[in-house]
């Protein structure tokens, strides 16, 4: 309950700080009001038309990535399963590019995070049979990698063979993630699918518990494993799909999140899902803010600065599942 | 018979005269700037082939005329085979393409960018000397002075604001061709104003507390990017409401070449268009 209370004071103080961050020289109040009681001038339309999507957005995604990587551990009992490391968010990215370079973006709303799912959905999928139910670290490792690997490959090729110029340089955007100039007709576009995929995902909190004391007892307890595989791979796809979809993919929130929360509720799956999303919510924030502090004129990528975060962590964690003989 | 002999020598002495013995008679050019001022400026026979871009609308606006040319990609191979006395390029062409054709003995004329209306004339000149076609480009040197005179306005004692904005944020200044022409058109720079001298990168949120009157966005490019979504976001539409999707032909704007008059008409225009709404 303690943890709750902190976890959202955290993203509530954090949201108002991405909402007061930028690069047009406001005060925070005069900000803050403008958003609010809105009126005429060029204050309400920098804050509601540029900062708040941003914000809402940051909490979204992040809240996305850090759920989806809290159930694909619980799900594979492994710490290493993060969306972005295992494949999954390469994979949606391709599907996103895809579907904005052969105008399925353009020609309906939903197209751009459909396609994106559909990209993960293959990710997830591959991952799982690659790696197995109960894969080992290295197996599960090596298989993001060469999933990893391909989806990036095509997404290049793909951005590469686009007849824009500028499509090209946006490789960098589709594997590092930015949040930059979004606007509120990209929350509308990732909310809906952010949000099934997230009641999935919610649901899956007591299969996830009672899966720690092992398959066969979890079946005992009522769980049907092939229900619980199916939510967690169409829940994952449909977060990390939307969030990339609209922002790129952004890697390692749902390996640190996770991680750092564990402790705070006795190593739980189930309450780890609630926790890690507020977490990710958190953390995406506050890696937003740091991108417009650092460089506030240049679009500084966000996996730049999780991964700065995220992959001293990740050498930490190979290093403990080596240790540990697994 | 005899007449006809003559007449043949005369037409190829009309053809060849205003071409100095010196100058050059297989010039190719692989820049899409160079391309244009070379076809203005060129004899007819002199230029050998043009760059691909010369065909390209979106920035071309000699399309029909480089359509005459066997276009070349602009890579030294390609170039020399094709055995020029002399290669047009830009100072932003590749470095090493036209460094290779100097190795390979190839005289190359490299022209830069024009950041102002003088510049214009400047290039003109010196196609006109690479050439051996002074008069020529004299004749066109006095043309343009003579249009830009002519587009000389009472200036306003309130310029309209205004903001360039193209892809990816990026915005100029005063001191580039289009922030020239800007000015010309009598029209004050927002960039400008918040201290952007050349060009760079304009955050959105900058751009709206700027509140211009409008905003010029430039032509898209063929096919979808991410960079050219910014010009469609919610926040650019508000501040277009002065001149609805104002746009700026790339073609008329992006080399110096007199085409540039024909942008300095269309700003004059919307000029017009936003005094007349603020009155």
């Amino acid at each position: 309950m303690r943890l709750a209370v902190t976890l959202i004071a955290l993203v509530a103080v954090l949201f108002v700080a991405a909402l007061v961050t930028g690069p047009a020289d406001i005060g925070p109040f005069e900000s803050l009001l403008a958003l609010i009681a809105g009126g005429e001038g060029p204050m309400p339309l920098v804050m509601r038309e540029i900062r708040l999507p941003r914000a809402l957005l940051a909490v979204l995604i992040g809240g996305s990535l850090g759920l989806a990587g809290a159930a694909m551990q619980g799900y594979l009992r492994n710490p290493l399963a993060d969306p972005g490391l295992i494949g999954v968010s390469g994979s949606a990215a391709f599907g996103a590019v895809l579907a904005i370079q052969t105008g399925l973006a353009a020609a309906f709303a939903l197209g751009l995070p459909l396609a994106a799912l559909g990209g993960a959905l293959f990710g997830v999928f591959a991952v799982l049979v690659l790696a197995g139910p109960r894969g080992s670290s290295l197996t599960l490792i090596l298989a993001g990698i060469a999933i990893s690997a391909l989806a990036g490959a095509f997404t290049s090729l793909v951005l590469n063979l686009a007849p824009n110029p500028f499509a090209a340089n946006e490789i960098v955007f589709w594997m590092m993630g930015s949040l930059a100039d979004r606007s509120m007709t990209h929350v509308w576009i990732a909310l809906p699918l952010i949000l099934a995929g997230a009641l999935m995902l919610a649901t899956l909190s007591r299969g996830l518990d009672a899966l720690t004391l092992g398959e066969d007892a979890a079946e005992a307890m009522g769980i049907s494993l092939r229900r619980l595989r199916l939510t967690l791979i169409f829940g994952t796809a449909a977060v990390v799909g939307a969030s990339t979809a609209v922002a790129g993919a952004i890697g390692f929130v749902g390996l640190v999140v996770p991680h750092l929360l564990r402790p705070f509720v006795g190593s739980r799956p189930g309450a780890l899902l609630w926790a890690s999303t507020l977490g990710g919510a958190a953390m995406l924030l506050a890696a937003d803010i740091a991108v417009r502090i650092i460089l506030p004129a240049r679009d500084l990528k966000l996996g730049v600065v999780t991964a700065l975060v995220g992959a001293p962590l990740f050498l930490h964690l190979i290093y403990r599942t080596r240790r540990d003989g697994l | 018979m005899r007449v006809a002999a003559l007449s043949l020598c005369a037409a190829v002495w009309a053809a060849t005269a205003p071409t100095w013995a010196d100058s050059p008679a297989r010039v190719v050019s692989i820049n899409v700037c160079t391309d244009q001022l070379a076809m203005l400026v060129a004899d007819s026979g002199q230029l050998v082939s043009v760059s691909q871009l010369a065909s390209d609308p979106r920035i071309s606006a000699m399309t029909e005329q480089a359509a005459r040319y066997p276009a070349n990609s602009s890579r030294a191979e390609e170039v020399y085979l094709m055995r020029p006395d002399l290669v047009l390029a830009g100072s932003f062409t590749a470095r090493a393409t036209v460094d290779m054709l100097r190795r390979l003995d190839i005289p190359v004329a490299v022209f830069d960018p024009a950041y102002s209306l003088a510049d214009v004339r400047d290039r003109l000149v010196q196609m006109g000397d690479v050439l051996g076609r002074e008069v020529r480009a004299a004749g066109l040197v006095a043309e343009f002075d003579a249009t830009l005179e002519s587009l000389r306005d009472a200036a306003a004692a309130t310029p309209p604001r205004v903001a360039l904005y193209y892809a990816n944020g990026y915005t100029s200044g005063e001191n580039t061709l289009a922030g020239q022409i800007l000015d010309y058109a009598g029209l004050a720079n927002v960039a400008t104003e918040q201290g952007f001298a050349a060009g760079g990168f304009m955050p959105l949120e900058v751009l709206a507390m700027a509140t211009p009157e409008t905003v010029i966005t430039g032509s898209p490019y063929r096919g979808p990017a991410r960079a050219e979504e910014i010009k469609s976001h919610p926040v650019i539409g508000v501040l277009q409401r002065g001149v609805p999707r104002a746009r700026l032909a790339d073609r008329d704007w992006t080399c110096g070449t007199p085409f540039v008059l024909r942008a300095i008409a269309d700003m004059t225009e919307l000029r017009r268009a936003l005094q007349e709404d603020a009155q």
